[in-house]
């Protein structure tokens, strides 16, 4: 049997979503979610696996209300999650400019922005939590952008034609981010969580069919450990990485989520990835990362390409009538402002033809020149000045003088792990919440979304909803390091880094890892075909293959040994890989951020084939190399009825 | 480029540590400084020794954790983090000094990796506002003038990377500390808390082994955020000001 011959099995039929207004499903869960009494709550331990704005918020959350957290990440100190770089902004519906915002249209907005692939119950709870996140942050001192009038300023993003973006300059990740992190060390201080910096998630363990700790390590010392609890929340983020360039952090990993997974947590849509269009463009073969600009750019700034191939003038040569500002030609009422998934592909779509600028021909123009002139320098500064230092010290071009060069570029993954709507996987007790989930955003996430739902997950939802699970799940029976599953896992583990230390072979981690990210990227990346994706299905097991037999880290398990850490994660991607390849082949219809070249419209745009794949695609592991078992969920949609999405 | 670098060694916080030197061939002055040294790693794992540690993630200049003294300077000789800085910077046939951050209060886990947590442990001392969530007001409730919320996001800049406190002759952590309560203190929301939150922060700081200030300014020079030298000064009259109130009481 072949990865491609996967079975199809019995549909996920509930998704405990409440029936009923789909306005007052989320009071109706919530008054329904039984309660744990607070002087009980100490005596329940959750472990949360991350502290970015999903894990930060929610271990926080979690510990006010009394329970007793146990919490984790790689980094050296909660506070560097990679939710620190988001830069653009949060969305809320409140509708302080009185341009026609609700919670209905933001509601609307993410369904179809996301083309129709997202639960309708789950995003309209998320629009109705995103004001009260807003009041959260300002009480907790995040500074906002405000007006003169001391009032909080917004501002439209991409995909939207209302202002309902808040921000920090372009640091909005960052302010918001360290609010959780205060949140979460004045819980650390009160002695309410016990926080493990440094420390690496490398399986889940499962007892009786309940998740009911993890094993980690101590990146340190290589000490690894069991840690026990009542629940475990998996906050570790998405996946992009395995694309070895993205914006992702270099340290940010799949393993977390992909061992859950190996346990037996339904993996859903994982094809579902999305290419960011304002990055700057890879200089060469030594570059380990790629960094975004904010798509608030696209707000001021215009996107062009010369209307001839192959014009190499400078930019400031070409004269105006020699231009082709394509996103404006093409979508005249969206213009620049169009949604994600579509300016990538349309900026892919005129490099293709020969009209790309910079090396390779891999780039397209951003120009502020009429916003400079329109507005002024100084106003231009005062938006977007910490992004165009950014990009003058990477590319050493001044930006207020030459137009940016951008392409695009992997940025966030909105397939993860399959989540009801308590955000608990397939595996009891085991919650998965930000974009470690793959609930809110469809095929494709709208900008400044990310945020909103990550800090919606961990300081409203979660803390809701595991309750209802802690309270009617009360563990009779505690594991120990001496339970027989807790042994065996740990045992496992430790093998697999033993195995990794062992073979002693010719090439580093990392080419292993650029080489199934080009791989990736190639197959799987912005446009997708039948063929292609069989190829890469071939390929990535011999890939696997080599890697178990050439890889090389030196050094030892019981030391701080970087090769080590990411040498393991490598091997979880040159598995997950393999899935989503599998996912974006059986996908046969194009959705937000899933092009499949076979099914477009005559003018090029995606082709959605609703009667076929209305469904989340929840893959459940069956062995390495094996195929996995597609459960489908069906997408009903009572509120916002499909449509072809138009921004013309 | 071809270039020498003089790294420091250490296998552990209690080993003893040296300088080691290597030679990188083929750098191109597009890449950045970590990429620089991701070639050396490389070649170092081919040959079966130990790759360099150091501290990286987000490699945008916003997550703090890259951490080099390089040729003497927190982050080298551009005002930007380490991450951020490209070799470009630097000249064909450059001898290249790298060192990690020197402090007490920062030991030394593995090479150029310090361990950062006494800046967790001021944060954990009061740089917070008590607000449990589900508490909060409607958030135009209390306008901020506009002034005062630029002030508060200039010093929430901070990334906490610790250049303040490598680039200090005293090993000071005085601007990471007064960053702090300058964007809190200034906010409506933060007022409640204003007296204690200086008082523990500070006394924290000193518990924590970092030195005093002597106002040399070296730790705004290398702040990659630019957070201001005044911004000491507003934490010593927000202290004066907190000891006063508090004797009265």
């Amino acid at each position: 049997m072949t990865y491609t011959d996967y079975a199809t099995g019995e549909p996920v039929v509930d998704t405990k979503a409440p029936k009923g207004p789909i306005n007052e499903r989320w009071d109706k869960r919530r008054f329904e979610a039984k309660l744990v009494n607070p002087a009980n709550r100490r005596k329940h331990t959750v472990i949360v696996v991350g502290t970015g704005l999903a894990g930060g918020s929610a271990g926080a959350t979690l510990a006010e209300q009394g329970y007793h957290v146990v919490q984790f990440c790689y980094q050296d100190s909660p506070r560097r999650a990679h939710s620190i770089a988001a830069q653009g902004g949060i969305n809320a519906a409140k509708n302080y400019r009185n341009d026609g915002d609700s919670i209905h249209r933001l509601f609307y907005d993410t369904v179809k922005g996301g083309d129709f692939r997202a639960r309708e119950s789950n995003v309209h709870r998320l629009a109705q939590i995103s004001v009260e996140i807003i009041d959260q942050c300002v009480a907790q001192g995040v500074p906002f952008a405000r007006e003169y009038g001391g009032l909080l300023d917004t501002r439209s993003f991409g995909g939207v034609q209302v202002s309902r973006t808040f921000y920090a300059r372009g640091q909005t990740g960052q302010q918001l981010l360290l609010g959780a992190y205060q949140a979460l060390s004045r819980q650390i201080a009160a002695g309410n969580i016990e926080m493990h910096p440094r420390t690496e998630m490398l399986d889940l363990i499962v007892v009786d069919g309940r998740a009911r700790g993890i094993v980690a390590r101590d990146l340190v010392t290589g000490r690894i450990d069991t840690y026990f609890a009542d629940a475990v929340v998996l906050a570790s983020g998405g996946y992009g990485n395995v694309f070895y360039l993205s914006t992702n952090a270099m340290n940010s990993n799949a393993t977390a989520i992909w061992r859950a997974h190996r346990r037996g947590a339904y993996f859903a849509n994982p094809c579902f990835t999305q290419i960011h269009p304002t990055c700057i463009p890879r200089t060469g073969e030594h570059q380990s990362k790629l960094t975004l600009m904010s798509e608030s750019l696209r707000n001021d700034g215009r996107i062009w390409v010369p209307k001839a191939k192959g014009d190499d003038r400078p930019p400031n040569e070409i004269p105006e009538d020699e231009r082709d500002y394509y996103l404006e030609r093409i979508y005249p009422s969206f213009g620049n402002l169009v949604p994600r998934d579509i300016a990538s592909r349309a900026a892919k779509n005129v490099c293709d033809e020969g009209r790309g600028v910079g090396p390779g021909g891999q780039g397209v123009y951003l120009d502020f020149a009429d916003a400079i002139e329109r507005m002024g320098r100084g106003a231009v500064e005062a938006k977007y000045g910490n992004l165009f230092d950014m990009y003058q010290r990477i590319t050493d071009e001044d930006p207020y003088r030459v137009p940016m060069r951008i392409y695009p570029a992997v940025h966030y993954t909105m397939g993860g792990l399959w989540v009801d709507y308590d955000l608990q996987t397939t595996i009891p007790g085991l919650f998965a919440i930000g974009e470690a989930n793959f609930s809110d955003h469809g095929a494709n996430r709208l900008g400044a979304s990310a945020l909103m739902q990550g800090l919606a997950d961990g300081y409203f939802v979660l803390p809701a909803t595991i309750n209802d699970y802690l309270a009617r799940n009360p563990h009779e029976e505690p594991v120990d390091a001496g339970h027989p599953v807790v042994r065996e896992v740990l045992a496992e583990t430790e093998d697999r880094l033993n195995l990794l230390l062992s073979v002693d072979g010719d090439r580093t981690p990392d080419s292993f890892h650029r080489e199934v990210g080009e791989l990736m990227w190639e197959f799987c990346g912005m446009a997708r075909t039948d063929s292609g994706l069989r190829k890469a299905l071939e390929r990535i097991p011999q890939i696997r293959e080599e890697f178990w037999r050439r890889v090389k880290v030196p050094g030892t398990g019981e030391e701080f040994n970087q090769s080590l850490e990411k040498a393991n994660r490598v091997v979880d991607y040159l598995e997950l890989a393999e899935l989503m390849c599998l996912d974006a082949l059986h996908r046969g219809e194009s959705c937000g951020g899933h092009f499949r070249e076979e099914s477009q419209t005559p003018d090029g745009e995606a082709e959605r084939k609703d009667e076929e794949f209305a469904y989340a695609a929840a893959w459940e592991f069956n062995g390495t190399g094996e195929a996995p078992t597609l459960h489908k969920e069906d997408l009903v949609f009572e509120y916002v009825h499909p449509t072809q999405r138009s921004y013309a | 480029m071809k270039l020498t670098l003089r790294v420091w060694r250490q296998k552990n916080a209690d080993a003893d540590g040296a300088m080691s030197t290597y030679e990188v061939d083929g750098i191109s002055p597009d890449m950045s400084f970590l990429e620089m040294l991701d070639t050396l790693n490389e070649e170092l794992i081919l040959h079966g020794e130990d790759p360099v540690a150091f501290d990286h993630d987000c490699r945008e200049g916003i997550c703090g954790a890259c951490s080099l003294v390089i040729n003497g300077d927190a982050h080298g000789p551009e005002r930007t983090t380490t991450c951020q800085l490209h070799m470009r910077s630097f000249e064909d046939g450059d001898t290249i000094d790298i060192e990690p951050w020197r402090a007490s209060a920062f030991p030394v886990i593995k090479d150029l990796v310090v361990d950062r947590s006494a800046f967790d442990r001021i944060i954990q001392a009061g740089g917070y506002i008590t607000a449990p969530t589900g508490a909060a007001p409607e958030a135009h409730a209390t306008p901020v003038p506009k002034p005062d919320a630029d002030f508060a996001f200039e010093h929430a800049e901070c990334i906490g990377c610790g250049a303040c406190v490598a680039a200090c002759p005293n090993g000071a952590a005085m601007l990471f500390t007064s960053a702090k309560i300058n964007h809190l203190n200034v906010l409506p929301q933060g007022a409640p808390e204003r007296e204690t939150r200086v008082l523990d922060m500070v006394a924290q700081m000193d518990e924590e082994g970092f030195g005093g200030c002597t106002l040399t300014g070296e730790c705004a020079t290398a702040c990659p955020k630019g957070i201001p030298l005044m911004s000491i000064t507003g934490m010593n009259k927000e202290w004066l000001r907190a000891t006063r109130k508090v004797s009265k009481r």
